[in-house]
């Protein structure tokens, strides 16, 4: 699944770094203008702008804001899809009460905000929450389905119904807020420079901590699920499991339980970004299906059943919601579906995906 | 199954003659329904013409094209309300609203068949682009794509007005006959869901029908014995757009408005509610699902409410009956009928002996 370029690596038994090389040497011109972005990118943020550049490209601290926030947005999204792509990559479950599970999750670390106060607490309550409830749904609905695609993810759809029903039942319609703790609270200095005053005194970026660490926190659990999948004996599984799981039953691993870890795992992780999304936004009726269409959304554009498919495909959503709501008002939320069909038709697996 | 070349066709005609003869004696029920459906106007009021049956016909019309690529192309796709809500749309902006600064007021005969081609248009891009990946991919893509459209609808203010979409959209006058009077427009639905119901049944019986299912079943083997897989599945799309274009043509005139949340993604979803609850196997299905929805759409508000439950949890309940039907029942309100029909007949037998 990791194998980020295709079975290069795999077949041929060589290194990460060698499956880039080769990457390179197959799509000198794609690389090329992947690095030319990278760089333009990168004097964008952190050289001064030209005097008419600014006219030209509207404020640098209103672009440089956008960026953070798309990128911030993308480590939300990472962690939503990544569970989502996690459960389909393995057991060929389109989850569509994923974005349930998130709001749930979401739900359950404000409660937990309210009665204990604390906020990093509250993260550990919503991933076991989470966590049982994906559980039974594994234990009790989708085990006894396996290897029908169809009628499985039929019963997330009715379960993702049923679930907003009663969640609206309980918490009602109204937007909830989880207060950021007051450690985490307010604006940190970054030393890029947005502006220059008149007299000549550079103005930095102060951009809320809370985004930062959250983004920080994805980060490490990219890299440690990462870690976890290539490492680790249960990500051996995992990784068998997902080319062929058949296989992997057959030679004596309890399939059944690496399934009821997954999903677990998955649905915890998306209960975390509930408390996330609750932090930076708000968390309110419709957010499931927002969240469920963003997970889709990015892990098709990313390749399905790819943990850096799910990174990929999140950076550039998140990014391009934020940008878009700075630059083209009216379709910010159109531009990132229309990346999807652009990715749909060019490359159908996704940008990372094997077929 | 018999996927036959054209010179086997003869035998296929047999097959689906005498398949008729079967269908006749076995499905009389389902004869005895056209005739109650024909004399419907005399019998029941205006409301329970338009609001219930009309609205179900319309609605089974657009799950139909849904059950079509489901059933017989295995492609479940998200995006036939959509299609209908692209025609309706256009049928406002073509044809007539309130909203002058934007509908073209063409006469319906240019406005209708515009509006066909576009929602056709998408229909088969959308296949295209669903069509290269397989199986259960296609319900993500089409969901997206979907919801991709409602999101357009609700921030595009030129094309689209926004928020606010088209109200005030006429049925078109024409011989002599106000088309959205009760009764001609019940007739006129009737007329294009029944066209629709034995046109879906043809070409599920015709060679393409046939290919199609083989695709269904075996992709790699239909590929190699020389049929063109994506151009088969893209077709199939082209012919369900249709289907959900002119349904969505008649939805927008019977509501006489049209909105972003005329195609959100809960009214997508519950298409595909609509469609899995009748059945896919064959096209009544979407019908009998329609006809179920309606029904509790109508009456399970106040239903809930003199049992002394709120109202409100309208949702829980189509929800619960739809996971019991996938749970119980994959092939929906038909695979219950089918088990019943057959244990009758079985108990029949036996008591003959």
């Amino acid at each position: 699944m990791a194998t980020a370029f295709g079975d290069d690596g795999a077949v041929h038994g060589a290194g990460r770094s060698d499956a880039v090389v080769r990457w390179i040497e197959r799509h000198p011109i794609g690389a090329l203008i992947i690095a030319i972005a990278v760089i333009f990118v990168l004097w964008l943020v952190f050289a001064p702008w030209p005097e008419g550049f600014e006219d030209w490209f509207g404020k640098k601290r209103i672009f440089i804001n956008a960026l953070f926030n798309g990128i911030t947005l993308g480590a939300l999204y990472f962690l939503v899809a990544t569970g989502f792509t996690l459960i389909f990559g393995l057991m060929r479950n389109v989850n569509l009460a994923h974005g349930s599970l998130y709001l749930f999750g979401g739900y359950m670390g404000y409660e937990a905000t309210q009665w204990t106060g604390s906020w990093l607490f509250s993260y550990v309550i919503a991933f076991i929450c989470c966590a049982i409830v994906g559980m039974a749904m594994q234990f009790f609905i989708f085990r006894r389905m396996e290897g029908e695609d169809l009628r499985q993810t039929l019963v997330t759809l009715g379960l993702s119904i049923i679930f907003s029903d009663l969640m609206v039942w309980v918490w009602g319609g109204n937007p909830i807020q989880i207060d950021t703790p007051d450690y985490l609270a307010g604006p940190v200095p970054t030393p890029i420079v947005v502006a220059v005053r008149s007299s000549g005194e550079a103005v930095f970026l102060h951009y809320p901590t809370v985004r930062l660490v959250i983004f920080l926190a994805a980060v490490v659990i990219g890299i440690a699920m990462w870690i976890a999948l290539h490492r680790t004996r249960i990500g051996m599984m995992i990784r068998a499991g997902v080319d062929d799981r058949d296989m992997l039953s057959v030679l004596g691993y309890r399939v059944q339980l690496l399934f009821i870890i997954v999903f677990a795992f998955g649905a915890g992780l998306a209960g975390m970004a509930g408390i996330v999304g609750g932090t930076f936004q708000s968390i309110s009726l419709g957010e499931d299906s927002h969240f469920l269409l963003a997970s889709l959304v990015v892990v098709i554009v990313g390749g399905m059943g790819s943990i850096p498919g799910a990174a990929l495909g999140a950076l550039i959503i998140g990014l391009s919601e934020q940008i878009g709501v700075v630059y083209f008002q009216n379709y910010a939320t159109v531009l990132s579906f229309l990346i999807m069909v652009i990715v749909l038709a060019l490359r159908p697996q996704g940008l990372l995906g094997r077929r | 199954m018999a996927i036959t070349q054209a010179t086997d066709a003869p035998i296929g005609m047999d097959e689906a003659q005498r398949n008729a003869a079967a269908w006749l004696s076995n499905y009389s029920a389902i004869l005895l329904l056209g005739l109650v459906l024909l004399f419907l106007p005399a019998i029941a009021n205006n409301f329970f013409l338009d609001q219930i049956v009309g609205w179900a016909l319309i609605l089974g019309m657009i799950a139909l094209s849904l059950m079509f690529l489901a059933g017989y192309g295995g492609m479940v796709s998200l995006a036939q309300m959509t299609v209908a809500g692209i025609a309706g749309y256009m049928i406002a902006v073509f044809g007539a609203s309130s909203l002058p600064a934007i509908s073209l007021f063409w006469p319906w005969w240019v406005a209708v068949p515009i509006a066909i081609l576009i929602a056709g248009a998408f229909g088969t891009l959308a296949g295209a682009l669903s069509a290269r990946t397989e199986g259960i991919y296609t319900i993500m893509i089409t969901l997206a794509l979907a919801s991709a459209f409602f999101y357009l609808a609700l921030q595009n203010w030129p094309i689209f007005n926004g928020f606010n979409g088209f109200t005030t959209i006429p049925a078109p006058h024409f011989l002599g006959v106000n088309w959205r009077s009760p009764v001609p427009f019940y007739y006129l639905v009737l007329f294009f869901a029944v066209l629709s119901y034995f046109v879906v049944l043809y070409v599920s019986r015709a060679p393409f029908g046939l290919a199609l299912q083989g695709v269904r079943d075996n992709p790699r083997r239909m590929e190699a014995i020389g049929y063109n897989v994506t151009a088969h599945r893209i077709a199939a799309y082209a012919f369900a757009a249709l289907i959900a274009a002119i349904g969505g043509i008649l939805l927008v005139w019977q509501n006489n408005q049209i909105s972003p949340f005329s195609v959100g993604v809960d009214v997508v979803i519950n298409l595909l509610v609509i469609a899995v609850v009748g059945g896919l196997s064959h096209p009544i299905g979407p019908f009998i699902g329609a006809i179920i929805y309606v029904i509790l759409r109508t009456f399970a508000l106040d239903a809930l409410v003199a049992v002394g439950l709120d109202g409100r949890r309208f949702q829980t309940l189509i929800g619960l009956g739809f996971l019991v039907i996938v749970l119980f029942s994959p092939d929906g309100v038909i695979g219950i009928w089918r088990h019943w029909s057959s244990r009758i007949r079985a108990r029949g037998a036996r008591s003959g002996f």
